[in-house]
């Protein structure tokens, strides 16, 4: 049991922070957090930037483009960039962390040459289309339809927080392809071209005000079967690689951000009280990092780290939220400003314990999974 | 970078756990610490890991496994003074506080190590006068002597002796709470995949699965952060050690405390009783917090080390 990076990890770190102390200065000024045109711009120059210089899609494999980084790699990737304070992935989230890992695993050649190397420049933006009005955390029922007519599906449904929907060029899409078998084995995954006629995207007001989250209409909207990722009614199965992708890496950078935002309150904090209660978020996030770290060497010997990230999202959405409220009370009446980097913060991360799995969802998941107890049984109202 | 246990760690850590299992069944622990008890763990190596060669994070994969069995003894002291003392030795912490003294285990105790700021001193317990019995300790397995005065000791090491027993002690007193952590989420789960209610498991209602749920995590959060702190300590280089201990003495305090009480709480009424093994995990937490920093010390401590 060590913690030490190895020499190799050490020299991909030195030449790392060389690169990002040369090109952080020559990024253009950051738009405000909504203005979503300005940050798509903002956000895919940057991936760009990081596909020249050999960073893009560090995790990916060298025959996609990518870097093949080791786990530990990737892990000194997070703490440069974060301590550098470099952009975040930003719109290339869906792209680079849900989509791309997805095709890349389960995609056919042709998909594989068209879409990955757009992902990995910049050029291409995805976005989601998973959840819908009636499908959040019992996703499976979801019911937006597509028949097939031909060499199209034609789909018909909606489609709700769909991020970054408002300015993706491409949408990873769930749909009922077989409504008569049972709800886990009639869904299919497509690639939705988000310029296609009959689509409608609205974005959501959030407690934010604005968001990422829209929501998307589909109307007698045809999209071509070679679009189909993987075999028709086995888009369950898919979506649980593309799920595993999502907890093991996404938020990994959300953790490294959010230690970074607690040294940055550290400076704001004075009331013993607050000091306090800092020490224990910071106490917390640390722990959560350690196991982190934990994972990560499980990824190294077997190639999956496992349950325990389950367990990381579980803990850390949660420490996040503590880190936020203390940080309105730090704020004091400066807190009444959303543009606040601290409030945006506070209000964002209340989605924390909500996307990609609730925290009760994440609790059934952890305690069926790693406890191996007994699922409840179904509730009638008789 | 492995943050995994190593082979000699696995080893280590069965070796200890088939050692406890053999030796210190609950039914034994119940009839609390003894000089019989002292010499198998002596015998085990388990105070004398340091000088044979050991890290700190090898200590804290055995003391994790002593808090599994819930093994009682001044084991942390026994731990530390290894070498220092011959013996039977008990620790007592006296910086910022005041008497009575609550000094444990003295019937047992050779040696009593009066821990303050500046250094330790060392006492005869025989020595000690007007010793007063607790009748009914806290935690049945932790007996208790209140002391109004101390006599003069000996001194036996200096600020920095005291300055590396904090840091290491409280890792591996920290390792032991999470070892209680994870034995109470052990009882919980077993007793709700066994308990039957509204004629069902009561594992399988969300209301307590989701308790147990939380229980694991909060034990495995803790149990990396003491491996942190533990490899920290065996290799400064590669973080803050005086952050790393202090989140790890805190993050296991709050697990064990925490989880013994939702032990008590999926136990149900069995779980206030004295015949279930439970309380006995919460009642030693509760000891083990004033024992080299509670949990509110050290959050003050975590945020001492982050700038201001």
């Amino acid at each position: 049991m060590d913690l030490r990076y190895s020499e190799s990890d050490e020299v991909f770190r030195a030449e790392l922070r060389n690169w990002l102390e040369r090109s952080l200065p020559e990024l253009p000024s950051r738009p405000s957090w909504d203005d979503w045109a300005g940050r798509r711009r903002f956000d895919t120059d940057w991936q760009r930037r990081l596909f020249d210089a050999g960073y893009a899609g560090i995790n990916w494999p060298r025959e996609y483009g990518g870097r093949d980084a080791s786990p530990s790699e990737q892990l000194v990737f997070l703490e440069e960039t974060t301590r550098a304070r470099a952009p975040y992935v930003g719109v290339n989230f869906v792209g680079s962390l849900h989509a791309g890992p997805t095709i890349m695993t389960e995609g056919n050649d042709e998909q594989k040459n068209r879409y990955l190397p757009e992902i990995l420049r910049g050029d291409e933006v995805w976005c989601q289309g998973f959840s819908e009005p009636g499908a959040g955390s019992d996703l499976a029922a979801l019911r937006t339809s597509a028949v097939r007519d031909g060499d199209d599906y034609v789909v018909n449904g909606q489609k709700i927080w769909c991020s970054f929907a408002h300015i993706a060029d491409y949408g990873e899409l769930l749909v009922r392809t077989d409504p008569d078998a049972p709800k886990h084995r009639g869904i299919s995954w497509l690639i939705l071209p988000m310029d296609t006629p009959g689509i409608d995207v609205r974005p959501i007001d959030t407690v934010l005000g604005s968001s990422e989250f829209c929501e998307v209409f589909l109307d007698d909207v045809r999209v071509p079967v070679a679009n189909r990722v993987g075999a028709e009614n086995d888009g369950w199965r898919i979506t649980q690689v593309t799920f595993a992708f999502e907890r093991g890496t996404a938020f990994v950078s959300e953790l490294v951000e959010a230690r970074r935002m607690a040294e940055d309150l550290a400076g704001l904090a004075r009331d013993p009280a607050h000091r306090h209660e800092l020490g224990h978020v910071v106490a917390e996030l640390d722990g959560v990092w350690a196991l982190t770290k934990r994972n990560v060497t499980r990824a190294a010997r077997d190639g999956s780290p496992g349950n325990g990230a389950l367990m990381v999202k579980l803990a850390y959405s949660e420490s996040r939220q503590k880190l936020g409220d203390l940080s309105v009370r730090v704020l004091d009446r400066s807190a009444l400003d959303i543009d606040n980097e601290f409030v945006v913060e506070r209000l964002r991360t209340l989605a924390l314990t909500i996307a990609a799995g609730t925290s009760q969802i994440q609790r059934n998941i952890i305690s069926e999974r790693l406890l191996g107890l007994p699922r409840e049984q179904q509730w009638t109202s008789s | 970078m492995d943050f995994e246990l190593s082979a000699d760690q696995v080893a280590l850590r069965d070796g200890m756990r088939s050692l406890c299992e053999g030796r210190f069944p609950i039914k034994r622990v119940r009839d609390g610490f003894d000089r019989g008890a002292h010499a198998e763990l002596a015998e085990a190596g388990v105070f004398s890991l340091r000088s044979d060669g050991f890290g700190v994070a090898d200590a804290a994969v055995v003391f994790e496994e002593l808090g599994r069995a819930v093994v009682p003894g001044p084991l942390v002291w026994l731990y530390l003074a290894n070498g220092l003392v011959d013996g039977v030795a008990g620790g007592l912490e006296v910086a910022r506080r005041r008497p009575p003294w609550m000094v444990e285990h003295l019937d047992v105790l050779d040696t009593l190590l009066v821990v303050d700021d500046d250094g330790v001193q060392s006492v005869a317990a025989g020595k000690v006068a007007g010793a007063l019995p607790v009748d009914r300790p806290l935690d049945p397995l932790t007996p208790v002597h209140r002391v109004e005065q101390l006599p003069a000791g000996e001194p036996v090491g200096e600020a920095d002796l005291v300055a590396r027993w904090r840091l290491e002690g409280a890792v591996v007193t920290a390792a032991f709470l999470v070892g209680a952590a994870e034995a109470c989420t052990e009882l919980s789960v077993a007793y709700a995949k066994e308990r039957r209610q509204f004629d069902r498991p009561i594992g399988s209602f969300q209301a307590v699965k989701h308790l147990l749920a939380d229980m694991l995590v909060r034990a495995e959060v803790a149990r990396a952060s003491v491996h942190a702190a533990a490899c920290t300590l065996d290799d400064p280089d590669v973080g803050d050690v005086a952050r790393a201990v202090a989140g790890a003495k805190m993050l296991a305090g709050e697990a064990a405390i925490t989880n013994g009480k939702t032990a008590t709480q999926v136990h149900g009424g069995m779980g206030f009783t004295w015949e279930v093994d439970v309380h006995l995990y919460l009642k030693r937490a509760w000891v083990l917090d004033t024992v080299l920093g509670s949990v509110d010390e050290h959050a003050d401590a975590v945020a001492a080390t982050v700038p201001g």
